[in-house]
């Protein structure tokens, strides 16, 4: 039996949505992360809450990128895909190479299973026109077989398929199983029972393959020879978005406070934040978006570093109340995890489509920051940075992620807080006691803060316009005038670095330029591009409000520049609002899906073409 | 005996209509804080929008006037942030059970520890005269000009339907009445609403008129009082006894002589005669003043650091770098 060496493969698990697909995947990422793999992925939610099982509503998928060197998306297509039942297959198959290895559980494929999936003949390979290898096992009877002496019910036992499924993949790469039953140890760490049938099966499905041969000419080995030393862990990125507010809530020294609604697919940061009381986190599931913010805003005048977490209809929800915030200039972090829309949309699934609403969708001369993360672990610093911001500058701030970037996730390697940027608000000083007015500026124009409890601070604080001198109700209109100048010309003060510039940066014919959760696929396309000889260049933004100071210059020093984007054009209607003359190709995609990067690189070599 | 007085807690000049009733209500305020003796910068007023809600411009604590509907919210969050500091938030009718209806009735569901004002002169003063939730059908407004086609909300029935612990009443003109409920307010731990009934006297001018004089109060109010007989009448001379499902009035010497008369009970848990209490109206019944309900519960803020502190002892992790490690850690070397 060969063993191949592959540079990166991807693997994606499917099945329907009771089979247990995501704990399969997350079980095999973090084996291969654990020797040192770059990992990125990618779990395929079905729309549906619970559709009938075998149905093909109910597929649910989970996606994982392993690369040998660093990996950026979790892959267009796959190696290897597992197909737990018909549907899945039926479904999935689009996402399989023409040099797959597909494996499937031949028990599921059974007449019934057959027309639920809507296949018109009794033989979906030929059906489907499917040529790769096939891996048909009888994994349900295995299974069955494997825990028949356990005491288990039936229902438990087809539980356990995902790991007979896992366990084949496992051998097909050469991973070491040792790290898996750790895994499903700790897992199943209140019911020994269930993990030992669990690891029972992970092994019966090794050994299937071990002793078959499983009908495959190789298997493959994806080693990491060179790797950034430290210490790694998987981390989706609502989890480094919610590690980014308490790493930032730690440093600046205030408790760290979440209102939030229950929304998807925002809903993970809340669960997150929800745990870690011995930070003294305070999580507050609210009565609605709005109170989500206006307890958010109550706790941040009282001198926490407060929170809102949610998506782009409670974005709606919120305005009038992130209003109250920019007026007041009290600071908060507003985080926007993307999702389908307009309205209830498409909840599952991943767009770019909040950007013009959360820089211009609310009433009057309302400026605010807005930044956005490019990939799962860099949700940790874009949240980060998003609370520095907000604490330092005296402003709420929107932090934009995706349901691409905030599902996904990627191996991370543990940050030394120590190693990043002091953070420290305005606070007011002791000399200005008794003279205290609220809006006293210091030399970025940014007011004083003065939390509840102090002496001889006493202020207060409103939706209607105050003067900027006293602090009073005040409709004078310069005073106004002034005000709107002041608040915005503090938000485009706040300093934020340069966008990069990667690829062939000297020379390229083509500038690609995005913002957010798109990183990893632009920049595999770019990559792709360069080393097929193309000269690309790509100029990712994480900060959109304000612009990096060098955005013009870079947006104009190359020949031609497209702006590729998961809606139909908002930020390069936005760049087209800030540079003058400026007039890219546009790319737009508004699908719900992650670009694929052979799409990609198809679309800029037409580009460069023209 | 407090350090401080009404004028450590006052500020500025009030813009209200000559004899609005939120001058009276804040003059009580200023009295009561005073005599409760929390420092002005341990005090927070937060209101929303609306003719009462620029009652804390003329409060010399930490304030806020934020947006309509949403203090009671904002409330929430600030005192689970900051539990040290005291918390009155104010409203009117039409900003906290109209826009902020869902708010207010989720603040006294969780028994958050503030003290929750409702200025209540039935009607929109700020907008220049539409009828509000708490209009009585058939209100003529510049909204309804052929009167309301709806029912409005009692206060206290919405606040106890949202299991309020703590419920008063009282007439914005009786400055010890509401000096009374507020000093009850403001002892009581969790939620405490306090109705104020008031007059507008530009767009609602009457609206409480059987009760908004001292005279009036003595022909048609109750005033309850915890273990005290619920007795009232120019002359003392009515009472409320239970008959049935509900309550009645009696003469006293009429077949009935004091010991029938029902005795206050503010602290049974049971809301039943409170809610009786509470809705009853002219002309066939007093209308109840003082405390109604007052009965202690757990508060929101409390069980929320009681949690934190119970958590904290049984977890291994106290701070960030703790936390990284309680994750599936690999080393790359």
């Amino acid at each position: 039996m060969n063993i191949i060496d592959k540079q990166q493969v991807v693997v994606r698990f499917s099945g329907d949505s009771g089979d247990g697909m995501q704990l399969a995947g997350n079980i095999f990422s973090t084996i291969s992360a654990t020797v040192g793999n770059d990992i990125s992925t990618f779990p395929d939610y079905p729309a549906d809450i619970r559709a009938p099982q075998g149905s093909l509503t109910g597929v649910s998928g989970f996606q994982v990128h392993i690369g040998a060197k660093k990996v950026f998306t979790p892959g267009d297509k796959c190696d290897v895909l597992v197909a737990m039942n018909a549907a899945a297959l039926k479904t999935q198959y689009r996402f399989a190479k023409s040099t797959a290895c597909i494996i499937i559980d031949t028990d599921s494929f059974k007449p019934a299973d057959l027309e639920k999936a809507a296949f018109k003949t009794d033989n979906p390979i030929e059906e489907l026109g499917i040529k790769q290898d096939v891996i048909a096992a009888p994994i349900t009877q295995m299974v069955k077989d494997c825990l028949a002496e356990t005491g288990m019910d039936n229902k438990a036992m087809l539980k356990c398929r995902n790991m007979f499924a896992l366990g084949l993949v496992c051998w097909l790469f050469n991973r070491d199983l040792k790290i898996a039953e750790t895994f499903l140890r700790e897992k199943f760490a209140k019911k020994p029972q269930l993990a030992e049938a669990n690891i029972k099966v992970v092994y019966a499905g090794y050994d299937y393959g071990h002793n078959t041969h499983a009908s495959v000419y190789h298997t493959y080995r994806v080693e990491t020879k060179e790797a950034v030393p430290g210490k790694y862990m998987d981390i989706s990125g609502n989890k480094a978005t919610a590690y980014g507010l308490i790493a930032a809530a730690e440093k600046v020294g205030l408790r760290l406070f979440l209102g939030s609604y229950p929304i998807t697919p925002a809903t993970d940061i809340l669960h997150e934040l929800s745990k870690h009381k011995s930070l003294s986190v305070i999580t507050v599931q609210c009565e609605d978006e709005i109170s989500g913010c206006a307890t958010a805003i109550g706790a941040s005048f009282a001198g926490a570093l407060a929170v809102t977490s949610t998506s782009g209809p409670g974005i709606c929800l919120k305005s009038e109340a992130m209003n109250l915030a920019v007026i007041t200039e009290l600071p908060l972090v507003v985080i926007d995890v993307q999702r389908g829309g307009p309205s209830t949309g498409l909840p599952t699934k991943s767009e770019q489509t909040d950007l013009l609403q959360v820089l211009f969708g609310r009433n009057g001369e309302s400026p605010m920051p807005v930044l956005a993360a490019t990939s799962p672990t860099q949700c940790f610093d874009a949240a980060y940075m998003a609370s520095k911001i907000a604490l330092e500058y005296m402003t709420p701030v929107v932090l934009l992620t995706d349901a691409f970037v905030a599902n996904g996730s990627g191996a991370w390697r543990l940050p030394d807080l120590e190693q990043y940027p002091t953070i420290k608000p305005p606070y007011v000083l002791p000399e200005m006691k008794d003279n205290y007015t609220p809006y006293q500026r210091n030399e970025k124009g940014v007011r004083y803060w003065a939390i509840p409890g102090q002496e001889g601070f006493m202020h207060i604080l409103g939706g209607l316009e105050k003067d900027g001198n006293t602090g009073a109700i005040s409709t004078d209109p310069d005073n106004h005038d002034k005000m709107c100048r002041i608040r915005a010309q503090k938000v485009a003060n706040i300093e934020v670095p340069d966008v990069k510039v990667e690829g062939c940066v000297d020379d390229a014919e083509l500038l690609v330029v995005g913002f957010g959760g798109t990183y990893g696929h632009l920049y595999s396309a770019m990559q792709e591009m360069c080393q097929n000889g193309k000269k690309v260049a790509l100029a990712h933004f994480s900060f959109l409000n304000p612009l990096p100071k060098n955005t013009e210059e870079v947006l104009k020093k190359y020949k031609k520049v497209v702006v590729a984007e998961q809606n139909l054009g908002q930020f390069a209607a936005y760049l087209k609002m800030k540079v003058a003359g400026f007039n890219p190709y546009q790319y737009n995609e508004v699908k719900g899906q992650p670009f694929v990067v052979s799409e990609l690189v198809e679309a800029f070599e037409n580009i460069l073409a023209k | 005996m407090s350090e401080y007085t009404a004028k450590d807690f006052k500020k500025g000049q009030p813009r209200w209509c000559p004899g609005c009733g939120d001058h009276f209500f804040l003059a009580s305020l200023h009295k009561v804080l005073a005599e409760l003796g929390v420092a002005p910068h341990n005090t927070a007023v937060i209101s929303g929008i609306g003719c009462s809600s620029r009652l804390p411009y003329y409060m010399n604590t930490y304030a806020m006037q934020t947006i309509h509907g949403r203090a009671a919210a904002i409330s929430t969050g600030f005192k689970v942030a900051n539990p040290d500091i005291t918390v009155w938030q104010i409203s009117g009718d039409g900003d906290g059970l109209a826009i902020g209806g869902n708010h207010f009735i989720h603040a006294v569901r969780r028994n958050i520890d503030i003290n929750m004002i409702l200025l209540n002169n039935r009607i929109y003063g700020l907008t220049k005269g539409q009828y509000s939730p708490t209009s009585p059908r058939g209100f003529v407004s510049k909204s309804s000009p052929y009167g309301t086609v709806e029912d409005p909300f009692s206060p206290a029935e919405l606040c106890f339907g949202a299991r309020g612990r703590f419920f008063a009443r009282a007439v914005a003109t009786d400055a010890q009445g509401t000096v009374d409920i507020l000093k009850a307010a403001a002892k009581h731990k969790g939620a405490s609403v306090c109705e104020i009934l008031q007059n507008c006297v530009i767009f609602n001018d009457g609206t409480h008129e059987s009760v908004y004089n001292k005279e009036g109060r003595a022909k048609n109010a109750i005033y309850l009082e915890h273990g005290k007989p619920m007795i009232f009448g120019e002359n003392k001379e009515y009472g409320l006894v239970q008959e049935g499902f509900g309550l009645k009035v009696v003469k006293l010497g009429e077949g009935y002589s004091e010991k029938d008369i029902l005795v206050h009970d503010a602290h049974c848990t049971d809301n039943t005669l409170h809610l009786k209490l509470a809705l009853m109206d002219g002309p066939d019944f007093p209308v109840a003043l003082g405390v109604i309900r007052d009965v202690e519960a757990p508060t929101y803020n409390d069980s929320v650091h009681e949690q934190l502190q119970e958590v904290s002892g049984k977890k291994p992790y106290h701070n960030f770098q703790e936390l990284l490690l309680t994750n599936d850690i690999w080393e790359v070397k």
